[in-house]
C-alpha cells in the first residue's frame, strides 16, 4: 500500500487530490463541528441539493458550474436563513422545498443545454481525480477565510450557537454572525463537491465530527480530531478507489463508516472497562 | 434608591396576538420582585420583552438614565433551563465565561483576573468540581447553578430568573433563594415562578401578571387580593415554614 502511494505521487492528478483532500478536510473539519453541534445537518443537506440548481446554471450559460454553484448555493442558504425567520414558514420545511427547487432548476437547465452534459456525474458522486489546479486555488483561499474567520471569532461563534437567546441579550451581533456563518457553510459545502459529490458530501461535514466527539467534548479539539479524520478517512477512500477501480466519492464515505463503527465499538469496550475498573475498585474499598 | 428599570404603557405579545397589555412598572435598586400568574398570563413575555427579545407592540423599557437601548451586561438573564441544547459540546467554565461576552470585548481572550472570578463564583455555588465539565454530563440542579453563575458573572444591575425552581429539588432550592437573598445586596431581582408558596417567603414585593400587570408592594398577599388583581392562582402554604407569609386557603 505504502508503495502504490508513493508510486502514484508521481502522478500530478495524484497529488492534486491529495492537496484537495487536505484542504477539503480542514474546511469540513471546522464547518462540520459548527454543523453538527448546532444540529444544522438538515439545512447543510439541502444548500447542498439546492446548489445543483447553479450547476444547472453554469453549464447552460457557460460559466465554471463550482462559481454559480456557490453563489446559488449562498443564495438558498441565506434564502432559508432568511424566510425561516421573517415569513413564519417552518424551517424544517422551506429546507424541503430549497432542495427540491434547485435540484428541479439544474435538471432542467442541464437538459435543455444543448448537446451532452460531460462529466455531470462527477458533480453528483464526486471525482476527486479530476481536481483541477484553480479548485485547489480555491479550496486554499476558504481555508484561510475559514480557520481565519473561526480564530478570530472563535468565542462569539460558540456562545451564540450555543445559547442564541443570551448572545441576543448581551447585545451580541447575532444576526450577522449567522449569516456569514451559513454563507460559510454554503461555500464549504460547494468546494467540497469535487470531493464527495452532491449526493455524498453531506458525509464529510458528519461522520469525522460524530467519531471525534467520541472521544472529546471540547469544540476546538472536535474540530481538529475530526480535520485529521476526514483527511485519512479521504486518504484511505482514495486508495481503494485506485486499487478497486470504484469511484472515489463512495469509497471515501465507506472508508469513514467503517471508521465510525470501529471507532464506536472501542468507545463502547473501552466505557465497559472503565466501569468495571471502578465498581472493582470500590468493591476492595469496601473490602478493606 | 435609584430606578433601573421602568416600563411605560407597555403592549406586547406573538404572532399579532396581544398577550400584555398596559403594563407599568419601575424598577429600583435592591427590589426584589416575585412575578406570578396563571399560565399563559405574560410572565415569560413580559421577561423577553425587557431582555429585548420581544419588541413591544406599544409603550416603551426605559434604563438606568431614561435611555431605551439596553445597557449589554446590564441585565443578568437565567432561562428555563429546557431551553438550551444539553448535548452542546461546551464547559461549565466557558458557560460562566459566556456571560461576559459583551463587557470585554467579542474578540479578546479572557484574563486571568476573570477566569478567576468565574471559578470563584462556581465555587461559591459549590460546584467548582465540575468546572471542566461538559454541561451534558450534568443534573438539572448542576445545569440550574451553572446558568446562574453565568447571569451573575457581569455584575448586573439586574438578575432575572425564569422558573428557576423547576428541576431543582427541595434542600437546592432552599439553597438556591438563599443565594438570591445574598445576591440581592448587590442586584436587583426579578423571579418568575408559578410556586407562589415558596417565592413569597423571599421576595419583597409581588406582581401579578395575567394580561395586565398589579403591583403588590408587600410580600404578604391574601387569596381575595389575588382574586381582585384578577389573577387566578392557588396560594399553597407551607405549613412548616415558622411563620408563613400567606393567608390559609380556603376552600
Amino acid at each position: 500500500m505504502t508503495e502504490l502511494f508513493f508510486e502514484l505521487l508521481g502522478y500530478s492528478f495524484f497529488s492534486n487530490a491529495l492537496l484537495a483532500s487536505l484542504f477539503t478536510s480542514i474546511n469540513c473539519g471546522i464547518i462540520g463541528t459548527y454543523i453538527v453541534s448546532r444540529r444544522l445537518v438538515f439545512i447543510s443537506g439541502g444548500i447542498t441539493h439546492a446548489s445543483f440548481g447553479g450547476i444547472g446554471i453554469g453549464y447552460f450559460a457557460g460559466f465554471n458550474p463550482i462559481a454559480s454553484a456557490a453563489v446559488f448555493a449562498v443564495l438558498s442558504a441565506l434564502g432559508i436563513e432568511f424566510l425561516s425567520k421573517k415569513a413564519d414558514v417552518r424551517e424544517d420545511s422551506l429546507i424541503g422545498i430549497f432542495w427540491s427547487f434547485g435540484m428541479a432548476l439544474g435538471i432542467i437547465f442541464v437538459f435543455i443545454t444543448p448537446g451532452y452534459a460531460p462529466n455531470l456525474m462527477g458533480y453528483l458522486f464526486g471525482s476527486l481525480l479530476t481536481v483541477t489546479h484553480t479548485d485547489i486555488v480555491m479550496m486554499i483561499a476558504l481555508t484561510a477565510i475559514v480557520s481565519g474567520f473561526f480564530i478570530v471569532f472563535y468565542k462569539v461563534i460558540l456562545f451564540i450557537s450555543f445559547d442564541q437567546e443570551y448572545a441576543i441579550t448581551h447585545n451580541a451581533p447575532v444576526q450577522i454572525i449567522n449569516y456569514l456563518l451559513i454563507s460559510l457553510v454554503a461555500v464549504t459545502i460547494v468546494l467540497s463537491i469535487k470531493v464527495a459529490g452532491i449526493i455524498l458530501v453531506i458525509s464529510l461535514l458528519t461522520i469525522p465530527q460524530t467519531i471525534a466527539n467520541l472521544f472529546t467534548r471540547d469544540y476546538k479539539k472536535i474540530m481538529i480530531y475530526s480535520s485529521l479524520i476526514a483527511f485519512f478517512g479521504t486518504i484511505a477512500g482514495l486508495m481503494l478507489s485506485y486499487n478497486y477501480n470504484i469511484p472515489s466519492g463512495a469509497s471515501i464515505i465507506m472508508s469513514l463508516v467503517l471508521a465510525f463503527i470501529i471507532a464506536k465499538l472501542f468507545s463502547i469496550l473501552v466505557s465497559g472497562i472503565r466501569v468495571k475498573r471502578q465498581l472493582y475498585l470500590q468493591n476492595k474499598n469496601y473490602q478493606l | 434608591m435609584g430606578k433601573i428599570l421602568e416600563i411605560k404603557d407597555l403592549s406586547a405579545g406573538y404572532n399579532e396576538e396581544i398577550i400584555l397589555k398596559d403594563i407599568n412598572i419601575v424598577v429600583n435598586e435592591n427590589d426584589f420582585i416575585g412575578i406570578i400568574g396563571p399560565n399563559g398570563g405574560g410572565k415569560t413575555t413580559l421577561l423577553k420583552v425587557i431582555l429585548g427579545l420581544i419588541r413591544p407592540y406599544r409603550g416603551s423599557v426605559s434604563f438606568t438614565n431614561g435611555s431605551l437601548k439596553r445597557p449589554s451586561n446590564m441585565i443578568g438573564y437565567l432561562p428555563q433551563i429546557n431551553q438550551t441544547d444539553s448535548k452542546f459540546p461546551i464547559s461549565v467554565v466557558d458557560v460562566v465565561l459566556s456571560g461576559l461576552m459583551s463587557k470585554e470585548g467579542m474578540f479578546s481572550r479572557y484574563s486571568g483576573k476573570q477566569k478567576k472570578h468565574a471559578e470563584n463564583l462556581l465555587d461559591r455555588l459549590g460546584i467548582y468540581h465540575l468546572r471542566k465539565k461538559t454541561i451534558g454530563e450534568l443534573s438539572g440542579g448542576q445545569l440550574q447553578r451553572v446558568y446562574l453563575c453565568r447571569a451573575i458573572v457581569s455584575s448586573p444591575q439586574l438578575l432575572m430568573l425564569d422558573e428557576p425552581n423547576t428541576f431543582v429539588d427541595t434542600r437546592f432550592e432552599t439553597d438556591f433563594f438563599e443565594i438570591l437573598k445574598d445576591l440581592n445586596n448587590e442586584m436587583a431581582i426579578i423571579v418568575v415562578s408559578h410556586d407562589v408558596g415558596t417565592i413569597c417567603w423571599y421576595v419583597k414585593t409581588i406582581a401579578c401578571v395575567n394580561r395586565n400587570l398589579h403591583y403588590h408592594p408587600s410580600n404578604i398577599i391574601t387569596q381575595e387580593q389575588l382574586a381582585s388583581y384578577n389573577c387566578p392562582i392557588q396560594i399553597i402554604t407551607h405549613g412548616d415554614i415558622p411563620h408563613t407569609v400567606l393567608e390559609t386557603h380556603r376552600h
